[in-house]
């Protein structure tokens, strides 16, 4: 029975590779029992990825050197550009080179524990026993980590982690990652194992006999519609924070790839998991293209304050400190400004909306370094955040040492994601997601350094190894470039571009992306009710019918047109908006991230609710209604427990 | 590297000029009796003739590989254009227009003062006359050409010098900072020591 | 504040590019340089006409894929600023501002403000790597890395790869791009084998691609955005010359 009229129930979806026994040994496990690909044949087996952040392109790179031929597609102009490379803080592992407690069972449960008990047990383990792998592995591709006077690498605790297994290459760890992930790929484009098509999206899936056979690709600068086959593809192409227009997002994300894998098919997980970071420079205006993020670490120095009145229209200097509220000390003392990300940000967004917030819009609380200035003094306090102070006065034209800063919350990474199995293979045999496209690891929320981790972690060591026992079964059968499912997926890709061209409209692509962001920040952001949630799908579909009536793309088809790219990946975030929002009201609690109103405790607590809500989500394309296939998850090794941060 | 050796000597034995004219033309003299008898007449000059003209024709060939390529990596040129914030700035940018005054000169200067084509004094053995005469005040368009010559040699070997060391040197940051101090004392020195011999000519100061 | 912009439009690689002139009437001094092209273009799609193109993605100073030269300046006139960080308080009400593409034989122009810079992809591709297939890593503590020199590797790793410093050479070339990666892989032990290969390698790639060759002018140095130095070049020329003596 399902519990609103959005959608309907379907059949429970079970994960059936994860092999049972000790956790320790499913890895292991998993390894022998998959099938293996004997290297004479791999050369007879192309697989496609599409992405080259993290995920992809060290996926890419470990394929080609295990001799498959692999063609890597990406919409930038070059591998290196993929969004990993904005991630700043670090990548977690359990190399306990500090002596101070940690494991791989250590990470593993505090990934779940910080998951919010929303991932699989096995899927974490797996992620705890790579993470030493993915270090050794980046360290002999000559990324320059921090190091410390002895030559060994230095280790940081992060987002309160009481080990200090953070790896970090200053603030631009992504940026070095990938890079190692990069020149690796462009290695093998070198040897010749690995084709790479960059500024080329894919805008379809071609499935033929139930298995994924390839994609439809529109190369960017021609407008030429191609499609490639292949034994299996492989889906690394990110989060979809976008849908909110302001995020902490590449401009060019999108869930293109994975909406239309999902169109076809491919079940989407847990899609309302978003993670809201509460350390972002505020908009300045209604010209805002994105938000900024800075680093955490700031919360550790500085004091979040807003005005005791609302409305206060002085500088934050002038208003004393008797009419100060430094509400999450007041709230929280145990834990004070450093609550965890999703308290934090809540917290934010409810003084702005009593109208207390500060700067442009009411969009803003002050984050305050005047006690740490004047206790460490401007120099020690310019040695821990120089470079973010410069940042921030860079962006906004306030000096952060003179003036608080003003931050708010911005949507930071997406945990939803095509559903996988233990083998990162969808339900659609042969189609792979690996990265913050698929549902992954993290649960209902991510811990800080985790995500590079998971990336890496897929490509690099779990993808290469499983999918293997898929492609013992190829090659499969030539597919003619003039079969049913080509023309058919081809020709709805030519259907949506001509669509969009000839559509007689007077509104820009981008004036309904931010209305949708809009819808969706006020109503599926960090806290949801059920009214709200019943409102969002309402906009959201008579925005969409507007959309599809109104909109207007000018060019052609036939040369490089980011307004048309635009217009296809907008049109896809309403559909996942839509379902992003039923799943939200679908699930009635408070959990991990996002706070559901009717779902606290009595002094206004998240409180998660196990007893119905302990399963993934996985949704099924089915027009208006999608329907909802349930995985229970189960919990041998960590209890659940609620959070408690008073 | 010997060109640069060339320019500082040559400027060097310049100031001969101003111990008068025993002391000028016993110095170009014995640039050509250098090692005699045991070596012929003029042997060092030819070696060192030879030597220069090698590689002046080193230099300038591969300047203008370095030049036919600059201009086939830029087809299209910028609309706008900033001035120069690099390392050595003008010196950096006047290279090739720089050497080609460079250039023209020393075709002048050779007719001038080593063949004396257009020079009053044919008297060969008679250097300090010829620079006398080459730079009386009548003649001061000559003087001008020649200063306007070495402000451009001067800018040539700032940028010159420093790009030199920059390529040899390696990584070493401390380096490059004394280069550039090297740089530029070397091209005021050579400035200096040659325009301040037409000028005490032009001037009167010697006759 | 108002201001006229006049930007590069070429329609496509083959066709004459001109420069056409642009005014806007009200940007918001904290609208950053791209945000002020984003009304720009959403003016020119309102009036039917054909909004300008240019490359951006992360648009927080790091992916390298804004690439303006702004009033003859690759990423305009704040140092160690990228185009997307640029604001607009940088400039005056009543400002004319030029705004060119990358301009390099190297980087063919794709349209309008976009060009091609697949030519660095594959310097990397001739070298910029280091041969450390999955799964044959030794512990990562196995080879310490003395922090100077990590610290070095990583100021030059630091390079997002954008092209500004072949936008800003009058001789384009790639030399500053190219040595950086030279000098991040140098300064690892790790990657010692490779050494010789690596340079004469890339070398020989960005030679082919069509960039010009390094006269020292440092133009390179102060137009990146990531502040990379003139050291790497010497490090670069002192790998090349005892890697082509070997070889020779």
């Amino acid at each position: 029975m399902s519990a609103n009229e959005y959608y309907t129930d379907g059949d429970p979806v079970a994960d059936t590779k994860a092999p049972a026994g000790p956790i320790s040994e499913r890895w292991e496990q998993r390894r022998f029992s998959g099938r293996l690909v004997n290297p004479s044949n791999r050369r007879k087996l192309r697989v496609i990825v599409v992405g080259t952040g993290l995920a992809g392109a060290s996926a890419a790179a470990t394929l080609g050197e295990l001799g498959y031929r692999v063609s890597n597609y990406c919409f930038q102009d070059s591998p290196r550009r993929a969004h990993s490379i904005a991630a700043q803080g670090g990548i977690n592992a359990a190399k306990n080179y500090r002596n101070d407690g940690d494991s791989v069972h250590r990470l593993f449960y505090d990934t779940v524990k910080g998951g919010d008990f929303r991932s699989r047990e096995s899927n974490v383990h797996r992620l705890a026993e790579v993470s030493t792998e993915i270090i050794d592995q980046c360290v002999a591709q000559g990324v320059p980590f921090a190091r410390e006077y002895g030559g060994l690498l230095d280790n940081r605790s992060f987002g309160g982690a009481q080990v200090s297994r953070t790896f970090y290459a200053r603030g631009q760890t992504g940026q070095q990652l990938l890079l190692g992930a990069y020149q690796a790929l462009e290695r093998q484009v070198a040897a010749g194992t690995v084709e790479l098509h960059t500024r080329h999206e894919m805008l379809e899936l071609v499935v033929v006999d139930g298995r994924a056979r390839g994609i439809v690709v529109r190369d960017l600068v021609t407008g030429e519609t191609t499609t490639e086959i292949a034994d299996a593809v492989v889906l690394a192409t990110g989060g979809y924070g976008n849908v909110f227009f302001l995020s902490t997002n590449a401009k060019g994300c999108n869930v293109t790839a994975s909406w239309r894998a999902h169109r076809q098919g491919a079940y989407f997980a847990n899609p309302c998991y978003t993670q809201i970071h509460p350390t972002c420079i505020p908009q300045s205006g209604d010209h805002q293209s994105k938000l900024t993020l800075m680093s955490e670490s700031l919360r550790n120095d500085g004091r979040v304050w807003v005005p005791t009145e609302r409305g206060d229209e002085r500088a934050p200097g002038d208003i004393p400190e008797a009419e100060r509220d430094y509400y999450l000390e007041r709230r929280y003392p145990a834990f004070g400004n450093l609550v965890p990300r999703d308290i934090a940000s809540r917290a934010a967004k409810a003084v702005c909306d009593e109208g207390r917030g500060v700067g442009p819009g009411g969009l803003g609380v002050y984050l305050d370094f005047a006690d740490a200035i004047a206790r460490l003094g401007e120099d020690a306090v310019k040695a821990r955040y120089g470079n973010l102070f410069d940042m921030y006065e860079r962006i906004t034209g306030e000096n952060p040492y003179e003036r608080p800063m003003r931050i708010y919350p911005a949507v930071h990474y997406t945990m939803g994601g095509l559903w996988v199995d233990y083998d990162l293979q969808s339900n659609i045999p042969g189609l792979f997601v690996t990265g913050e496209a698929n549902f992954s690891d993290h649960g209902a929320n991510r811990l800080g350094a985790s995500a590079l981790m998971q990336g890496l972690s897929d490509g690099y060591f779990v993808l290469p190894n499983t999918i293997s026992d898929y492609l013992a079964d190829g090659p499969f059968e030539a597919v003619a470039d003039d079969h049913e499912a080509v023309a058919a997926a081809r020709a709805s890709v030519n259907e949506r571009v001509e669509f969009f061209l000839n559509n007689d409209g007077d509104r820009t692509v981008d004036s309904f992306h931010r209305e949708l962001g809009k819808i969706m920040w006020e109503y599926c952001g960090m806290e949801r009710t059920d009214e709200g949630l019943r409102k969002a799908i309402g906009l959201i579909r008579d925005l969409k019918d507007e959309f599809y009536e109104r909109v207007k793309v000018p060019g052609t088809g036939a040369e490089l047109n980011q307004q048309l790219e635009k217009a296809g990946r907008v049109a896809d975030f309403f559909e996942l908006g839509e379902l992003m929002c039923i799943d939200a009201l679908h699930r009635a609690e408070s959990c991990g991230g996002h706070f559901r109103a009717e779902s606290q405790t009595e002094d206004g607590e998240a409180r998660r609710d196990d007893e119905r809500f302990s399963y993934v989500a996985a949704w099924e394309f089915a027009g208006e209604a999608p329907v909802l296939h349930k995985e229970d998850l189960e919990f041998e090794y960590v209890k659940p427990t609620q959070r408690s941060y008073k | 590297m010997l060109l640069v050796l060339f320019i500082i000597a040559h400027m060097a034995g310049n100031l001969h000029v101003f111990e008068g004219r025993e002391s000028m033309n016993d110095y170009a003299h014995g640039l050509r009796t250098f090692g005699a008898p045991l070596l012929p007449h003029e042997s060092l000059l030819w070696v060192m003739r030879i030597g220069l003209i090698a590689a002046a024709a080193a230099h300038i060939a591969s300047s203008v590989v370095l030049t036919r390529r600059a201009v086939e990596a830029r087809p299209v040129r910028y609309v706008s254009r900033k001035p120069a914030k690099g390392e050595s700035r003008h010196a950096a940018a006047t290279m090739r227009w720089g050497a080609l005054v460079v250039l023209l000169f020393v075709v002048w200067h050779l007719l001038d003062l080593t063949f004396r084509t257009v020079n009053p004094v044919k008297d060969l053995p008679d250097a300090y006359g010829a620079v006398v005469e080459g730079f009386a005040p009548e003649r001061w368009p000559v003087t001008v050409f020649y200063l306007i010559a070495v402000l451009a040699l001067g800018f040539h070997l700032r940028h010159g010098v420093w790009s030199a060391v920059q390529t040899i040197a390696g990584p070493n940051n401390k380096w490059r900072k004394r280069t550039q101090v090297i740089a530029l004392a070397v091209a005021v020195i050579v400035t200096a020591g040659f325009a301040i011999v037409p000028l005490a000519v032009t001037f009167g100061l010697v006759s | 504040m108002k201001l006229k912009l006049r930007i590069w439009r070429q329609p496509n690689p083959e066709a004459k590019g001109k420069m056409v002139s642009y005014v806007l009437d009200d940007v918001s001094e904290d609208a950053s340089f791209l945000e002020m092209l984003d009304v720009l273009n959403e003016q020119l799609i309102a009036d039917g006409e054909d909004p300008v193109a240019f490359d951006h993605d992360c648009r927080e100073g790091i992916c390298g894929a804004c690439s303006l030269v702004i009033d003859g300046q690759p990423h305009g006139p704040q140092a160690a600023t990228t185009t997307c960080q640029l604001h607009m308080r940088k400039f005056r009400d009543g400002d004319i501002i030029d705004i060119e593409p990358w301009r390099a034989g190297a980087f063919p122009v794709v349209k309008d403000l976009v060009v091609d810079r697949t030519a660095f992809d594959r310097i990397i591709a001739a070298g910029g790597y280091i041969s450390a297939p999955t799964g044959t890593a030794p512990d990562a503590h196995a080879a310490p890395i003395p922090k100077q020199d990590a610290d070095a590797a990583f100021s030059a790793a630091a390079c997002i790869g954008c092209g500004a410093c072949v936008a800003a050479c009058p001789n384009g070339s790639g030399m500053l791009f190219m040595a950086a990666k030279v000098t991040h892989l140098g300064l690892m032990p790790q990657c010692q084998p490779e050494r010789a290969t690596r340079v004469l390698g890339m070398v020989a790639e960005h030679d082919a691609a069509g960039f010009g060759g390094c006269t020292n002018t440092g133009e390179c140095a102060s137009a990146c955005p990531k502040e990379i130095g003139l050291d790497v070049i010497g490090r670069l020329n002192r790998d090349f010359r005892k890697a082509a003596a070997r070889a020779a």
